[in-house]
């Protein structure tokens, strides 16, 4: 009997040496004994296909489909134009300009922005370290002068004088442009901004009289 | 008889008893231990086509993780980024990098980079990440510290109890809606702190189905 507890504990040893603890790194796909009902002949976003020619299961659009209430007709909001395609100034009459639409804005700006821009606008993003020099400040004379339509032409299709900043259509719709926008023309006040934009009673705290 | 049987033997039927009893324990503990998601799929690490480091691009440059996963606040999936995406920073970042020639072909070509999923539910599982995010879950709590993975493996164990478990206890995860991608964060140990986060769970009236439905649909 004593062997017999013996090499049972040599099997233990034996399959807990082979199987591992829980949590160990393996990059082999997980076993799967029991697949049940895990893999149903279903689709799910971003999937691989074998049915069509290139091999996903997202189908792209059909030129000149246009979804259900997805017309886009107000050209104003939509492409930063008016009907007599000149660009948006100040922005959309759709729009309603408030501090909603700013935190949006400074929300979205953080995520999809501060990495190349900076969180100031200056254009001393996190990425100009690593070699992406030519990032602009929104505060040069140029882009002060432009106006909204153009800034929010810029963040759907990229840059337009050098093909730097890529467009960004597919993460900010429509209406977070403008609320980028709004948010980029705060940056650039702020960085115009002079000693007369204090408030006197805040005035004492900067050491100004 | 004797001569075939010594004393022995006597004892023999209660010690086979027993060693079953012992054979069933050391089963049924093998079972326990390995036959779940936390020893089979806890750990899964797959090679990626390309060495992309979470815990460079987000845990040391501080990329939102929106930046990329750009559909998660408003899709029940969350997408994997575009080539695109990568080459908004990679047509001016190390551009002749030979890691990153996949997604440059993977740009000029249209063809999607064939990313490995990690983290994969079986199919009979309905999860929505847009309702998690907009009731205060962050990545965190089902992903682990992305944000220090150099190779993105599966931290938890996402079983039905794992998910059960917070479903029944929101306000142990819940957490105030900018902090869902920060994912450093401490729940605070003030008290008055606390009963406020806790306090989230009634204001975003959230209620977390438990009823089979809910994820089985």
């Amino acid at each position: 009997m004593r062997y017999v507890y013996f090499f049972t504990a040599l099997f233990v040893v034996l399959a807990v040496s082979v199987l591992g603890f829980r949590g160990s790194v393996s990059t082999k796909p997980p076993l799967e004994l029991i697949p049940d009902m895990d893999h149903q002949a279903k689709y799910k976003p971003q999937a691989a296909s074998p049915f069509f020619a290139d091999g996903r299961a997202d189908r792209p659009l059909p030129p000149g489909v246009v979804a259900r209430g997805d017309l886009r007709e107000d050209d104003q909001l939509y492409r930063g134009k008016n009907s007599d395609g000149t660009w948006v100034h100040g922005f959309p009459a759709a729009l309603t300009v408030d501090a909603k639409l700013l935190a949006r804005g400074q929300e979205r700006y953080t995520i999809y922005c501060q990495p190349c821009h900076g969180a100031v606008g200056d254009g001393n993003g996190i990425t100009k370290q690593y070699g992406m020099g030519a990032t602009p400040s929104y505060a040069d004379d140029r882009r002060l002068k432009l106006s909204g339509g153009e800034i929010f032409d810029t963040i759907t299709n990229g840059s337009v004088l050098n093909k730097n900043m890529l467009p960004y259509a597919d993460k900010l719709v429509p209406e977070d442009r403008w609320a980028v926008v709004a948010y980029v023309r705060a940056l650039q006040r702020a960085q115009q901004g002079t000693v007369a934009d204090v408030p006197p009673e805040h005035k004492p705290e900067l050491g100004l009289k | 008889m004797s001569q075939l049987f010594p004393k022995s033997a006597n004892r023999l039927p209660l010690q086979i008893v027993i060693y079953l009893f012992v054979l069933g324990g050391i089963a049924s503990a093998g079972i326990n231990y390995y036959a779940t998601n936390k020893y089979s799929n806890v750990g899964y690490t797959p090679v990626q086509p390309v060495p992309f480091s979470h815990a460079l691009h987000n845990g040391q440059l501080g990329i939102d993780c929106r930046y990329c996963h750009s559909f998660e606040e408003k899709s029940g999936f969350s997408n994997v980024p575009t080539s695109q995406t990568c080459m908004n920073c990679h047509s001016l970042i190390k551009t002749d990098s030979p890691l990153l020639a996949p997604v440059r072909a993977s740009y000029a070509s249209g063809d999607p980079v064939p990313w490995i999923q990690v983290h994969i539910l079986p199919d009979y599982v309905y999860f929505n990440h847009s309702i998690h995010l907009a009731r205060g879950i962050s990545c965190v709590e089902c992903h682990g510290q992305i944000n220090r993975m150099e190779v993105v493996g599966q931290a938890k164990s996402l079983t039905m109890g794992f998910c059960l478990d917070c479903h029944r206890d929101p306000a142990a995860h819940i957490r105030p809606h900018d902090q869902i991608t920060n994912l450093d964060w401490q729940r605070p140990t003030d008290p008055v702190e606390v009963k406020k986060i806790e306090g989230y769970v009634h204001d975003w009236n959230v209620k977390p189905p438990q009823s089979c439905s809910g994820c089985h649909r």
